[in-house]
C-alpha cells in the first residue's frame, strides 16, 4: 500500500465485510506532540479473543477464497516502520476498534494520501452503511457524518452520482484547508 | 471547516424530485469494484474514481457504482463486475484506465461485453 488512505480504505472494508452499519474513522494529527493517530471503529460482528490473538499473523483469514489475510498485518508493519504500532480491540456481537499510532515526522511514515477518494469510495460503494469521519489537526477539525446527509437528502440515496461528487469535492477542499492550518 | 451545505443537498433533492430516482432495480447498469486488500493495493480505488469521473462528466444518473469484498484472485486485481440490466454479470480482470474506458463505452453504455478483458469462464476458482 502506497499511503495511509489506502490502508484506511482496506481496514474500513473489513468492518463492512463484518456487517457493520456504522463505521467511525478518526485521524488525529498533533504535530507538536509529533503523533499521528488513526482510529477505525465499527459495529460489525467482531472477533473473539482467541481469533483476535492471532489476527495480526499474516496467515490468518476467515475468507475461503484466499488463504492469507494481509490487510491488518500490512498496516501494522507500516505503523511500526514509523515508530508506532497497530492494536485491535474487539467484542463479538459489538464491534471492533483498530488503533494506529505513528510518529508524525518520521521519515518512513507513509503520506496521508487521498482521503477524499477513500471516503467517497466507501460511501458511494456502500450506501447502506453510515460513516462518520473526523479529521483533527492541531486544534482544528473537519467532520463528515453521512447520517446528517441522509436525513437532509430524504429519498435521494447517498450513492447518487451528484451526491458522491458533492461529498468528494467537500472532503477534498476541506482537508486542503485543514492542512494549510 | 466547511460542512457540506444544506443548500447544496437541497438543490440535488429538488432536481431529483420528479426525475427517476436511482434505486436498486431501476438502473441501466451496475459496476462493482472489488475492494479486497489485493484489489486496493493494485489500484481498485483509482478505478472507482475513474468511473465516478466519467459518470459525472456525462451527467449519467442510471449507472450504479458500488463495491464488494475480495474477488479471490489476487494476481488478477483490480477486478470489476459489470451487470447490464437483463444480462448476466461479466467479471473483468487487471483493469486499468484504458480497459476501464473501453468497458464503459462498449459494455456499460453499449450493452456489449468486452470479451478480451473478461475473466475466462470457469477460472473463478483457480486460486492464485
Ligand atoms: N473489523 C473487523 N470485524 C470483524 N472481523 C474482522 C475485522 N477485521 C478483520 N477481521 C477478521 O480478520 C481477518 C483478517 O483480516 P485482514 O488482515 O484484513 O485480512 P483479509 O481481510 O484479507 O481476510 C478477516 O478475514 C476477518 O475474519
Ligand atoms: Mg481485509
Amino acid at each position: 500500500m502506497q499511503d495511509l488512505s489506502l490502508h484506511i480504505l482496506d481496514v474500513a472494508e473489513n468492518g463492512i465485510q463484518a456487517g457493520a452499519s456504522l463505521i467511525r474513522i478518526e485521524v488525529d494529527e498533533d504535530t507538536r506532540a509529533d503523533i499521528l493517530e488513526i482510529t477505525l471503529e465499527d459495529n460489525g460482528r467482531g472477533m473473539d479473543s482467541e481469533f483476535l490473538a492471532k489476527v495480526l499473523d499474516p496467515f490468518v483469514t476467515t475468507r475461503t477464497t484466499r488463504k492469507v489475510g494481509l490487510g491488518l498485518s500490512l498496516f501494522q508493519q507500516a505503523a511500526r516502520e514509523a515508530d508506532g504500532d497497530l492494536t485491535i480491540a474487539s467484542t463479538p456481537g459489538v464491534g471492533t476498534t483498530v488503533h494506529v499510532t505513528m510518529r508524525h515526522s518520521h521519515i518512513d511514515r507513509k503520506p496521508m494520501g487521498d482521503m477524499a477518494d477513500t471516503l467517497t469510495a466507501l460511501i458511494e460503494g456502500n450506501p447502506d452503511v453510515d460513516l462518520v469521519y473526523v479529521h483533527r489537526k492541531d486544534g482544528s477539525e473537519y467532520v463528515l457524518d453521512t447520517r446528517e446527509l441522509r436525513a437532509e437528502l430524504e429519498d435521494v440515496p447517498l450513492n447518487h452520482p451528484s451526491v458522491a461528487r458533492l461529498i468528494h469535492d467537500n472532503v477534498e477542499s476541506s482537508l486542503k484547508e485543514l492542512m494549510r492550518g | 471547516m466547511p460542512k457540506i451545505s444544506i443548500e447544496d443537498l437541497k438543490k440535488i433533492k429538488e432536481r431529483e424530485r420528479g426525475r427517476m430516482i436511482l434505486r436498486e432495480g431501476e438502473y441501466r447498469a451496475k459496476i462493482t469494484v472489488h475492494m479486497g486488500t489485493c484489489g486496493i493495493a493494485a489500484g481498485a480505488r483509482e478505478v472507482m474514481t475513474l468511473f465516478r469521473d466519467v459518470i459525472g462528466q456525462r451527467d449519467i444518473d442510471d449507472v450504479i457504482l458500488t463495491n464488494s469484498g475480495c474477488a479471490g484472485l489476487c494476481a488478477k486485481e483490480p477486478m470489476i463486475t459489470v451487470e447490464v440490466k437483463g444480462q448476466s454479470p461479466v467479471k473483468y480482470i487487471l483493469v486499468d484506465r484504458e480497459k476501464a474506458m473501453r468497458i464503459f463505452e462498449d459494455h456499460v453504455l453499449g450493452g456489449k461485453p468486452v470479451e478480451e478483458y473478461a475473466l475466462a469462464k470457469g477460472s473463478e476458482t483457480a486460486a492464485t
